[in-house]
């Protein structure tokens, strides 16, 4: 087994989770067909930082595995849109 | 610690035979020593074709017009040169050999975690050597666009891209599953009493550089990626005619080729480190802080990138932010040169080839590093960028940094990977010859840098020619020493094997085994209850 | 983690493999990473065309293979979680409905392209060529994009299938199930790209 005292999610619980995946997706597709002007990109892509989040934690597991997993993970990503920022230095300022 | 361990009677890594014999008992062998030992060979042939490349451009240099090739020949040599020494050798230089060598056995582990993934890596790299060295001859000759790749030209020019860079991808995967082998090694395999503030400070600096590796190498592998999409598809990324930005390229680039930099140089340090402490016989000075500014130069390293791209037409913003950040990644770096001199003081220093070596290292890359000061500022990197001054910087890093280290480390565990001694007066004598016209070539760039003379030309103006001829002849004493070094290990091998489990009074655990090491490594799990480096 | 109890079964050690997995699905974020950078970029310096161009896309397509790739994310999970419970039978069936959406998402996908190619709308033709420079990004990026995520599902459906086999044979059961859940979880990776890749091409305003 991959850890003591291993975790196992319940099957209710997965459907859950997909329920509330399929009704974020639901209100993306809503929120992007009306006008918000730039609100549209910034609400479209919370969005899907929570689905991500949702998948990361739940069907990944990560929310029961062992705190190093959570860790690395926060550590790539913060990374990853730090990357982002210094890029758009550039570009934001050429 | 000091005398011999007798247990001969279980058959070492270099005699042992499994299923198969001879040649194919090695190519198909999990053993990380010997994967280490088959990085080791392909990785001094193809430094060594390298060289010969390098010493071909020098004598092309060694006055102004046409010596011995004209512009194309040139321009595709420099390319493969850069090609084979960055992505075949440096890169994965001191962590593929010694680090498959004598990690799991300084952390007190059998092997690496996966050894099956260990070998298919040594494949992915052979396999991505061959297509790199490969785009020389098939298609429409070498590729001449540097080892950068820089777009739009490497979108436009006939020769070989595709080939060289899809082998530069494939040598990325190798790469990656490498870092991924040692982090999970690092976690899950150091022995009973290992914490990881004990960990030997070689094996800290493989845990930074296998970070580096797993998160920067995708970015340049997809960029790559696109490069032969954009060739083979005719769709646009990078091309301005098409609406690319070719500037993207290059931070894509960067990306991942400046943490690159600190792939080669951080396994590097960390070598010299157990060199310095070892022959200081003195336990390390500040533990922490040398695991600390490993980790912070992998970490800062990875968002310095844009100081290759200062004159670019990147963002004036973006420029001070990078010049600032390169300011930062110094401080970590000084630190470990700090540490190492601490480490010297009132030591009873052991004056041996390796210790030799490593104090050659230093020196040369403390010269990289100022110079890189001069680079890294942006007022003074416009006056010097792309001329033989950036040329002569980073090879005083790369080939003075890796490369010395490189050799430093050949000799400090030479002992215990063939269980062989060397003649340590030729070796030392090698070394002073390297180390000569290794300074005798590079040096006078510098100088050539600042008078103007631009890189990547076959030829140059009359006003250059006196530190041109200094820097060829430099290049033939640098290979006469290389011949000398190599001659005298070659040799050894066939020299004594008597009381050598530990030579130099080493206090890491690869040195409290056999001379070389048994199949299994230990013949028990060691367990650990001390600091990495004890000294009384 | 700290837990060194490693060396009696050298072998086998699923807390290895699962950390592996989880350093090479790093690498496959940062892979994709690479390309999101290059995509914010033409998207920041052309906002006009990519909003026009995106209107070839069709929303509908695009929901229905999000909704598949959910629901697979799903199943697969089930299956994890009904393997360690010793369910076999619903572990079999959960892969088998995996592969299926799979294989569907792909089906649909193999028609969204094929309009595009039959438009003469593909990577190198001549329409293509003649497009003005943001549209031509904007399509570089999506055949590049969706391309390479195509090319990770079929990854995922080796694993899960060697996973499916494997259970199949009794080879992956309830204490030895590291196979399975790497599988799982390179297949959530396919999901969680695909999550950004939505919106991000079919949805722009």
């Amino acid at each position: 087994m991959s850890e003591n005292n291993h975790h196992i999610s319940s099957y209710k619980d997965h459907l859950l989770v997909l329920l509330i995946l399929i009704f974020l997706t639901v209100i993306t597709v809503a929120i992007t067909s009306i006008e918000l002007g730039p609100f549209n990109t910034a609400a479209a892509m919370l969005i899907a930082s929570v689905k991500a989040a949702v998948v990361l934690l739940y069907f990944m597991h990560l929310k029961f595995d062992h705190k190093i997993y959570r860790i690395t993970v926060g550590i790539v990503l913060a990374i990853y849109a730090a990357v982002i920022v210094v890029t758009f230095f550039d570009y934001f300022y050429r | 610690m000091a005398e011999h361990t007798e247990h001969k009677h279980e058959p070492n890594y270099l005699e042992y035979q499994g299923k198969y014999k001879g040649l194919l008992g090695w190519l198909t062998s999990t053993d990380h020593k010997r994967i280490g030992l088959m990085y080791f060979y392909a990785m001094m042939t193809f430094f060594l074709s390298g060289v010969v490349m390098g010493l071909l451009m020098k004598l092309e240099l060694i006055a102004p017009g046409e010596q011995l090739m004209g512009a194309q020949t040139y321009n595709g040599l420099f390319t493969v040169h850069g090609l084979t020494m960055i992505f075949l050798f440096v890169i994965p230089g001191v962590a593929a050999v010694f680090g498959n060598l004598f990690l799991p056995i300084m952390i007190g582990a059998k092997d690496v975690s996966f050894p099956r993934l260990n070998l298919f890596s040594w494949y992915l790299y052979m396999i991505g050597a061959m297509v790199v060295l490969g785009s020389q001859f098939i298609g429409d000759g070498p590729p001449d666009t540097g080892w950068t790749f820089y777009a739009p030209y490497s979108l436009k020019t006939n020769t070989n891209v595709v080939f060289a860079v899809t082998g530069a991808f494939i040598l990325g995967f190798s790469s990656i599953l490498t870092g991924l082998n040692f982090i999970v090694t690092m976690h899950r395999l150091r022995a009973p009493g290992m914490g990881w503030m004990r960990m030997p400070l070689f094996c800290w600096t493989l845990y930074g550089t296998g970070w580096i590796q797993l998160l920067a190498t995708p970015v340049v592998g997809i960029t790559f990626l696109m490069v032969v999409a954009e060739r083979t598809l005719g769709i646009g990324f990078f091309d301005p005619a098409l609406g690319g930005d070719p500037i993207l390229y290059q931070h894509l680039f960067w990306i991942y080729s400046h943490p690159a930099v600190y792939i080669m140089i951080l396994p590097a340090m960390g070598a010299i480190t157990e060199i310095v402490i070892t022959f200081s016989r003195k336990t390390v000075f500040g533990y922490t802080a040398m695991v600390i500014s490993s980790m912070a130069i992998a970490f800062v390293g990875y968002f310095v990138w844009g100081h290759h791209m200062y004159t670019s037409g990147m963002s004036s913003t973006a420029r001070w932010v990078f010049s600032f950040i390169t300011f930062l990644v110094a401080i970590p770096s000084a630190i470990k040169v700090f540490n190492w001199t601490a480490t010297l003081y009132k030591g009873s220093i052991n004056l041996q080839t390796p210790f030799f070596w490593a104090i050659g290292f230093i020196f040369v890359f403390m010269i990289g590093g100022f110079s890189g000061l001069v680079l890294g500022s942006l007022a003074t990197d416009i006056h010097v960028h792309d001329t033989a001054f950036v040329v002569a910087h980073f090879h005083y890093i790369v080939f003075g940094g890796t490369g010395f280290a490189f050799f430093a480390a050949l000799h400090y565990w030479y002992p215990k990977i063939y269980g062989k001694v060397y003649n340590g007066k030729v070796a030392n004598i090698g070394l002073v010859i390297f180390f000569t016209g290794f300074n005798l070539l590079y040096f006078p760039m510098f100088v050539l840098g600042i008078m103007g003379m631009p890189r990547r030309y076959y030829d140059y103006l009359p006003m250059f020619h006196t530190p041109n001829i200094i820097s060829t002849v430099g290049s033939w004493i640098l290979a006469i020493g290389l011949i000398i070094v190599i001659v005298n290990l070659l040799r050894a091998r066939k020299g004594s094997g008597k009381e050598i489990d530990n030579p130099w009074d080493g206090r890491t655990l690869e040195w409290s085994i056999a001379s070389p090491p048994i199949v299994e490594n230990f013949e028990e799990v060691p367990t650990v209850d001390h600091e990495a480096y004890d000294y009384k | 983690m700290e837990t060194t109890t490693h060396h009696e079964d050298l072998h086998r050690d699923d807390t290895a493999s699962k950390l592996g997995m989880w350093l090479f699905i790093f690498t496959e974020i940062l892979l994709f990473g690479g390309m999101f950078i290059v995509y914010s970029v033409y998207r920041y310096k052309n906002p006009v065309a990519f909003h026009i161009a995106h209107e070839e896309l069709s929303i509908p397509m695009g929901f229905i293979n999000t909704v598949i790739l959910l629901i697979s994310s799903a199943t697969v999970a089930i299956s994890i979680s009904s393997i360690q419970k010793g369910d076999r039978k619903l572990t079999i069936r959960m892969l088998v409905v995996t592969l299926l959406l799979a294989l569907t998402f792909l089906i649909n996908k193999y028609f969204e392209w094929g309009a595009k190619f039959e438009h003469g709308m593909y990577p190198g033709s001549d329409l293509m060529a003649n497009l003005s420079h943001g549209d031509m990004l904007f399509f570089s990026l999506y055949f590049f994009m969706t391309g390479l995520h195509a090319v990770h599902i079929i990854v995922g459906m080796i694993l899960l299938g060697v996973s499916l086999y494997k259970v199949q044979k009794g080879l992956v059961h309830s204490t030895r199930f590291a196979l399975l859940e790497n599988s799982g979880l390179y297949w959530h990776l396919v999901d969680l790209i695909w999550i950004f890749l939505f919106p991000l091409f079919y949805l722009i305003h």
